[in-house]
């Protein structure tokens, strides 16, 4: 193999498991680290500029991060990273004096944002310290979006939504509220500078099986219910609810409804447990609030009496794969299985809808309904024209909306500079020896060996009686040190300097996952097998050095590595030191951005 | 020092032995030497010589002297039985333990200073009568523990970090025990495990006294351009006159190694050791040939490893003395006090 490349920023990112996962890159070992000085406000505002909104997100992200957690490979769980965000959010400080300002003189160019969620705020935020001009148009009353539609406020408290909306709603957004725009070409009229589209995939499925008219009075959309609730719309729900689906959507529908009168609240999934699309954790806590959930359960009629739904009828499946390994739902045979209902909810998925973008814009759209994109700025075919979010790329989470806003607004930026904007800034990086003495490193190295810490949840018998109250209580200040301690600091690489090397062996005798192998170069697939411990994991990369006196490298594997620089402690002549590599995304005016 | 403990996280791809029990659990606490220590290095190979060979760690017995090398016995193999003794006196501790329970593995672990100045007479004394045992001297050529003095194995002409020049004659402990009649004796280089760690193995399988004289660079005190026992040097000049595989007697043996310079032994435990000779004159099982070897690579500035000589056929103290089979722990009050009818007949062949 060729020498490891390590001035590529994308070398070391890769090893920051949970950052790399991450898909607006929040560097997240390095405010781990502040939350466990003590140092919220710090920690918070590292991730406010990362992914804007870590008060919400702490309590509602689909923490891609923690299943890329490294500590997953090394122990059976990983660090409980989205609760320590939240865990930044409730201790922090006021922040206000730490909010980019916000310049009176404008630079002239005018961006409008239709749909007012996470994508568009993103953008907002990125595009108002710059000096641009912001328009916000949101159908709704009040912005959030999906944020505040459909993740029920037992989950996000409304003040947390409120607070993180308004730091950027203050930061001088044109607010357009309750103006549904239904006209693309009428928007483009107004003569903006440039369009942010960040209106989400809005259109819930219903399933029309047979007696569905007859029943449509009680058979609703998930994320329209959902919505419904939050804006106080509907306060109440019959007495026996089936929900169908087994997303997270489905989730928080039955947890909803056991709050709204539901008293006998079944979720029914066609597949089977295992391949439900809800997050582990949302899964635990509907069960956690006694909602059986029915698997290989295929709805297949709505009956009804008198012209009212009474209940609905379900085959029961089982799971066969076919000669290709498809997997088939086969039915069991059994007699059809009845549950019997006053409402149903649906939440088998959401499609994004344009009927008001009209086709003759040069905006084009594939055969999905979806618009042709360039998937690294956003930008469609009409090149004023920006996606972001669900919009974009269809159904995804907050998350993932947030890293299309901060990509879009460099788009729009570059684009409102008349620069090229696929000439993309590069991130910010910085790699710095952690050396504090002969044995002491500025982080803390000693590797903790305790489990993962289950957040605390408020007592069942209150929260099932009032949709308000948030049922997770987030960690105190001690737990959260503990949990904080877990964290393997990935970011703070091994760096190897082969030139300093004398090969004598200490970093290999020492490391104790047996990382490190000095041995004759070969190609990626033989040296892997030919490590002290196989590097059977391929999603991990070898580091391999320059050739030594011995003509052999050092090759260590990044799979397993606990970062607890034993190898550079033990390294006499520092040719191992731990530097940490912290990488900022290039956001809108980045100042590496060429001119 | 490290300050903190070594993570108890382990990699799960790593290898297990017969046992069940992977390289880890042959750990000891962990080193308080000088990061890139030659003896940490011989510590680890220790613990993979244990590990390959699956040593139960109860049947290992650990004796050292005093210096840095005898620290070791703490770094490795934990849960074996160990005996940190008086500088210079280990091998009179390791005859008397020798003796009372001749089925352990019996490792020794020393020191230029420990072996070659202090206890030199305890060592030729060992070596002379046969212990079964594998003696190792971690070898530096400088006293470490007390910041760098040049010791009795540093060759003439190799400098301290200080700059004093050695002016004596070295000595050189494996043409020592050769000379003694060691039966199994070997040197290598802590920083070359594919070398040390079969001859650890071989070493513990042989029967009879087997040696081995690591170099074992002292990193903070003797590694400079102008030791002869620092890494530089030592990567530079150190030559096989052998290189050897260890297969232990559980192992099927699935490689054929072919005839001319490649000879395969057989060990009194039933474990084989495949040899590759690099000369074709050499010849380890003859006394004066390996002697005249060594001395050959030291007048060209070389330094010669591998097995340098091996004699199966020597009887060790145990068959010398006819010592008792068992351990003398497990023996009885009738084996030892076997009454007045044996006396009788005792007293009688006197008579």
């Amino acid at each position: 193999m060729k020498a490891t490349d390590i001035s590529n920023p994308d070398y070391f990112h890769k090893v920051v498991d949970c950052q790399w996962a991450c898909p607006a890159h929040t560097p997240v070992p390095e405010y781990i680290r502040l939350i466990a000085a003590g140092r919220y406000t710090d920690a918070y505002m590292i991730n406010w500029h990362s992914n804007v909104f870590p008060g919400i997100l702490g309590r509602t992200c689909d923490r891609p991060c923690e299943p890329a957690c490294r500590r997953g490979r090394v122990e059976e769980q990983p660090v409980a990273i989205c609760r320590l965000k939240r865990v930044a959010a409730d201790y922090k400080e006021d922040i206000s004096t730490r909010l980019p300002p916000v310049p009176r003189k404008k630079n002239g160019k005018h961006v409008a944002l239709v749909g007012g969620g996470p994508a568009s705020l993103t953008v907002a935020r990125d595009l108002l310290p710059l000096g641009y001009e912001v328009t916000l148009f949101e159908k709704d009353r009040k912005s959030g979006g999906a944020m505040r539609t459909q993740i029920p406020r037992f989950r996000l408290p409304e003040e947390v939504l409120e607070e993180e909306l308004n730091y950027i709603l203050d930061m001088g957004v044109n607010c357009r509220f309750g103006e549904e725009i239904t006209s693309m070409r009428e928007l483009l009229e107004e003569n903006f500078d440039a369009v942010f589209v960040g209106t989400g995939a809005p259109l819930g499925k219903t399933l029309d099986l047979p007696g569905y008219q007859e029943s449509r009075e009680n058979v609703h959309t998930g994320i329209e219910w959902l919505a419904g609730v939050a804006f106080g719309h509907i306060t109440s729900i019959g007495r026996k609810v089936i929900v169908l689906g087994g997303g997270n959507t489905a989730m928080d529908c039955c947890r909803t409804a056991k709050r709204l009168g539901g008293e006998e609240v079944t979720v029914a999934v066609r597949s089977g447990f295992d391949e439900m699309k809800a997050s582990p954790w949302e899964i635990e806590d509907a069960q956690a609030e006694d909602i059986p959930i029915l698997n290989f359960h295929v709805p297949k009629r709505y009956i009804h009496e008198n012209g009212r739904l009474v209940a609905m009828e379900f085959e029961k499946v089982r799971r066969e794969f076919d000669a290709n390994g498809k997997r088939l739902l086969v039915p069991t045979g059994d007699a059809p299985v009845i549950i019997r209902c006053d409402d149903v909810l649906c939440a088998i998925g959401q499609e994004n809808s344009f009927p008001w973008v009209e086709r003759d814009l040069g905006i084009d759209f594939d055969q999905w309904d979806l618009p042709v994109l360039d998937k690294r700025t956003f930008q469609s075919s009409n090149p004023k024209v920006f996606f972001g979010g669900d919009a974009a790329l269809g159904p995804d989470n907050i998350i993932t909306a947030v890293a299309h806003g901060h990509e879009a607004a460099v788009s729009i930026d570059l684009f409102c500079s008349e620069a090229d904007v696929q000439q993309r800034p590069p991130p910010e990086t910085l790699l710095q020896s952690q050396k504090m003495g002969i044995h002491q490193w500025s982080y803390d190295n000693d590797i903790s060996i305790e489990l993962r810490h289950a957040v605390p949840h408020a007592d069942k018998s209150r929260t099932l009686k009032d949709l308000n109250i948030e049922v997770e209580l987030g960690f105190d200040q001690r737990l959260a040190y503990e949990e904080t301690m877990r964290c393997l600091n990935c970011d703070v690489q091994t760096v190897f300097s082969d030139n300093l090397c004398i090969e004598c062996d200490a970093c290999v005798d020492i490391c104790p996952t047996d990382c490190i192998t000095f041995t004759r170069n070969a190609e990626e697939a033989t040296l892997r097998q030919q490590l002290i411990a196989p590097a059977t994991n391929t999603d991990q990369d070898l580091y391999v050095s320059g050739e030594l006196k011995t003509h052999r490298v050092m090759v260590k594997s990044e799979d397993l590595c606990l970062h607890c620089g034993l190898c550079a402690e033990r390294c006499p002549t520092s040719a191992w030191d731990m530097r940490k590599f912290l990488l900022n995304t290039a956001k809108a005016g980045s100042p590496c951005q060429k001119p | 020092m490290t300050y903190i403990r070594k993570p108890k996280f382990a990699n799960p791809h790593i290898r297990s032995n017969d046992l069940g029990l992977t390289h880890r659990d042959y750990e000891g606490s962990l080193t308080t030497l000088c990061g890139g220590c030659g003896h940490d290095s011989i510590s680890a190979a220790i613990i993979q010589a244990a590990v390959g060979m699956s040593l139960p760690p109860h049947r290992v017995a650990k004796l050292s002297g005093i210096g840095c090398s005898s620290k070791i016995p703490a770094y490795f193999l934990s849960r074996s039985h160990g005996f940190n003794s008086v500088h210079g006196r280990m091998p009179s501790v390791a005859t008397g333990a020798n003796m009372a329970n001749k089925e352990l593995y019996f490792l020794g672990v020393s020191g230029d200073g420990d072996s070659a100045s202090i206890g030199l007479g305890q060592f030729c004394h060992i070596v002379r009568r046969r212990i079964n045992m594998l003696y190792i001297v971690a070898n530096n050529g400088t006293y470490g523990l007390t910041k760098g003095q040049l010791s009795a194995t540093a060759d003439p002409g190799s400098r301290t970090k200080s700059g004093e020049e050695s002016q004596y004659d070295n000595i050189d402990m494996a043409t020592l025990a050769i000379e003694l009649g060691a039966s199994f004796v070997a040197r290598s280089f802590s920083g070359d495990k594919s070398q040390l760690v079969p001859l650890i193995q071989a070493g513990l399988s042989h029967k009879g006294f087997a040696f081995i004289d690591v170099i074992s660079p002292c990193v903070t005190f003797n590694n400079t351009d102008f030791s002869t026992h620092g890494y530089k040097n030592t990567w530079e000049n150190y030559q096989a006159l052998s290189s050897i595989d260890y297969v232990p007697m559980r192992k099927e043996i699935t490689t054929s190694y072919g005839a001319g310079e490649d000879k395969e032994i057989t060990l009194h435990d039933g474990s084989v050791i495949h040899l590759h000779k690099t000369g074709s004159d050499y010849r380890p099982e003859d006394r004066d040939n390996a002697l005249s070897h060594i001395s050959d690579y030291r007048k060209k500035g070389k330094i010669a490893t591998g097995l340098l000589y091996i004699n199966q056929d020597q009887a060790d103290f145990h068959e010398l003395n006819d010592s008792v089979d068992k351990p003398l722990n497990t023996l009885a009050s009738s084996d030892l006090c076997p009454g007045n009818e044996v006396l009788q007949s005792i007293n009688e062949t006197f008579r």
